[in-house]
C-alpha cells in the first residue's frame, strides 16, 4: 500500500525539471538572540504542495512569512520566479528592497493565516472585493462577480453581506481563503490554517484546501499539524527540525518510512 | 412669610428675564469658537497623531515636542502667548482675537487627542496589517481602507469626551476680550454685584445645555466602537 500511494505521490509530483518558482538560498534568520533558521536552502516548485512539519520554534512559520515579506531574513536570498524578492539592484548595487520592490514581486503570493485576520469593519464580499479592486484595478462589477463565484466555491453564496463577527470559525477561515484565491496567487502559503479551530470546524476548511489543491495550478506550501491530511494531499513533506531541514520527501516517506529520530519522536507525539 | 417667598420669586424671575438676553448675546461667539476648535482640533490630532508614527525621525520628533509642550503648559497661558505675546514678539499679526482663541484651544486639544488618534492606531490588531500585506495593499491603502477605520472606531469614545471639554475650554476666549456668554455675564454682574448668583447660574445652565447634545453623541461614538471593534 505504501508503495502504491508513493508511486502515485512520484507520477504527479510536478515537472522537478522546470524552473523552480521559490529557492531558498542559504537563508538565516534570528530574532533577537535566537536563531531561529540556520541556513536554509529550499526550492519549491509550480504547482507542488509543500507541507511543513515540526515541532514548535523550528521555523516553519517564519519560512513562510518570509515568503510573504512579514519578516525579513536576516541573511540569504530567497528568489521568486527569478527575482531576489528582498534585495533589488540599483545603478549595479545590490541594495535592500524598498517596498515597490516588494510589491512587484510578492504580487503572485497569497497566505491564508491562523486567525482568520479577516477585516471586521466589511462584509465578506467586500473583504473579497477590496483588493482586486484596489490592487489589480479591476472594475467594481468584475470583482464582485469574482468575489461571489468564490465565495460560492467554498460554500458561503448566503453570507455575502455578513460581517465576520457573525460567522464561526471555520467560515471565517473559509472567507480567507475566498479572499486570497481572488487574487489568482500562483503560490499560496497556509498558516497552521486549522490550529485555531473548534475540532468540530477543521473538517470543513481543509475540505476547500482539498479542492484547492485538485485544481493542481497553484503552488502551495502548508504549515500544519494535521499529519493524516499533509499524508493525503502534500507531493513533498517536509520536516523542520531545530532551523534546518532534518528530513524531506515524499509524505509517506517522511511520515512512514524515515528512521530518523527526532522525526519519530515528534510523530510519535501526535499521533499518540 | 408667603408674602416673602412670592416676594423672592418675583425678584428671581425678573432677574431671569434680565439676564438671559445679555447672555444670549455672546452665545453666536460661544458657539462660533466652539465649532471651529473642533474642527481644527481634530484636523490637528489626525496630522499630529500620524506624524508621531512616521518613520522620519524629524517628523515624530518635532511633533512630540509639540505634543508635550502643548499638554504640559496652561491653556489660558497659550492663550496670552498667541494673543499677547507673539504678535509683539515678531511683529506679525494674531490680531485677530477669534484667532487667537481658536488656535490656542484647537493646538491645546488636538495635542491631547492626538495621543488618542497614535494609540488607537497602534492597537489595531497587527494581523490585519499582515493580511493587508498577503493582498498586495500599498502602504497608504493599508492605512486608509484597513488600519484607520477601526482605528476611528476606537477613537470615537474619547473624542466624545474630548468635544464637551473643548465646549466648557471656549469660555476662556472672555479672558481676551471676546464677547462669549460669559463675557455679557461678568459685564453684568460688575454693574449689578446683587445679580451675580442668577448669572452664574444661567451661565451653568447654558453650558450644560450646549453640552447635552454632545453627551449624546459620545453615547452614540460609544455604541458605534463597541459594534465596529468585533472580532475578525
Amino acid at each position: 500500500m505504501a508503495e502504491l500511494v508513493k508511486e502515485m505521490k512520484q507520477s504527479i509530483t510536478p515537472k522537478r525539471g522546470a524552473k523552480p518558482i521559490v529557492e531558498y538560498k542559504d537563508v538565516y534568520k534570528s530574532f533577537g538572540e535566537v536563531e531561529v533558521l540556520k541556513g536554509l536552502n529550499l526550492d519549491i516548485f509550480p504547482g507542488e504542495k509543500v507541507a511543513l512539519i515540526g515541532p514548535s520554534g523550528s521555523g516553519k512559520t517564519t519560512i513562510i512569512r518570509m515568503l510573504m515579506t512579514l519578516e525579513q531574513p536576516t541573511s540569504g536570498e530567497i528568489i521568486v520566479d527569478g527575482t531576489d524578492l528582498w534585495h533589488m539592484k540599483k545603478n549595479g548595487k545590490t541594495i535592500p528592497a524598498n517596498e515597490k520592490h516588494l510589491r512587484e514581486v510578492r504580487g503572485d503570493i497569497g497566505m491564508v493565516f491562523q486567525h482568520f485576520n479577516l477585516f471586521p469593519h466589511m462584509t465578506i464580499l467586500e473583504n473579497c472585493m477590496t483588493a482586486p479592486i484596489q490592487v489589480k484595478k479591476e472594475s467594481k462589477e468584475t470583482a464582485r462577480e469574482r468575489s461571489v463565484e468564490m465565495l460560492e466555491k467554498v460554500g458561503l453564496g448566503d453570507k455575502l453581506d455578513n460581517y465576520p463577527s457573525q460567522l464561526s470559525g471555520g467560515q471565517k477561515q473559509r472567507v480567507a481563503m475566498a479572499r486570497a484565491l481572488v487574487m489568482r496567487p500562483k503560490i499560496m502559503l497556509f498558516d497552521e490554517v486549522t490550529s485555531a479551530l473548534d475540532p468540530e470546524l477543521v473538517g470543513e476548511v481543509l475540505e476547500v484546501i482539498r479542492d484547492i489543491a485538485e485544481e493542481g495550478e497553484m503552488a502551495m506550501v502548508l504549515v500544519t499539524h494535521e499529519m493524516d491530511f499533509a499524508l493525503e494531499i502534500a507531493d513533498r513533506v517536509i520536516f523542520l527540525d531545530d532551523g534546518v531541514i532534518a528530513e524531506q520527501g515524499s509524505a509517506s516517506e517522511v511520515l512512514e518510512e524515515s528512521d530518523n529520530e527526532r522525526l519519530q519522536q515528534f510523530l510519535y507525539r501526535f499521533r499518540s | 412669610m408667603e408674602f416673602y417667598f412670592l416676594y423672592m420669586g418675583v425678584i428671581i424671575i425678573n432677574a431671569i428675564i434680565e439676564v438671559f438676553p445679555v447672555l444670549m448675546k455672546g452665545i453666536h461667539i460661544t458657539i462660533t469658537v466652539f465649532i471651529l476648535s473642533v474642527i481644527f482640533g481634530y484636523l490637528f490630532a489626525f496630522i499630529a497623531g500620524l506624524c508621531r508614527l512616521s518613520n522620519n525621525i524629524i517628523i515624530r520628533s518635532t511633533t512630540s515636542f509639540y505634543v508635550e509642550i502643548f499638554r504640559g503648559t496652561s491653556l489660558i497661558v497659550q492663550l496670552f502667548w498667541l494673543y499677547y505675546a507673539i504678535p509683539m514678539l515678531f511683529n506679525i499679526g494674531i490680531d485677530n482675537r477669534l484667532m487667537a482663541g481658536v488656535l490656542a484651544i484647537s493646538l491645546n486639544y488636538g495635542a491631547y487627542m492626538s495621543e488618542i488618534v497614535r494609540g488607537s492606531i497602534l492597537a489595531v490588531d497587527k494581523g490585519q496589517t499582515e493580511a493587508s500585506i498577503a493582498l498586495n495593499l500599498t502602504r497608504f491603502q493599508r492605512m486608509r481602507l484597513v488600519v484607520f477605520p477601526q482605528a476611528l472606531r476606537m477613537m470615537l469614545p474619547e473624542f466624545g469626551n474630548y468635544l464637551i471639554q473643548m465646549l466648557k475650554a471656549t469660555s476662556l476666549v472672555s479672558l481676551i476680550g471676546m464677547t462669549d456668554i460669559l463675557y455679557h455675564g461678568n459685564i453684568l454682574r460688575s454693574t449689578n454685584l446683587s445679580m451675580a448668583p442668577t448669572v452664574y447660574l444661567l451661565l451653568l445652565v447654558f453650558y450644560f445645555i450646549m453640552a447635552l447634545p454632545l453627551i449624546f453623541l459620545t453615547r452614540k461614538g460609544e455604541e458605534i466602537s463597541k459594534r465596529g471593534v468585533a472580532n475578525g
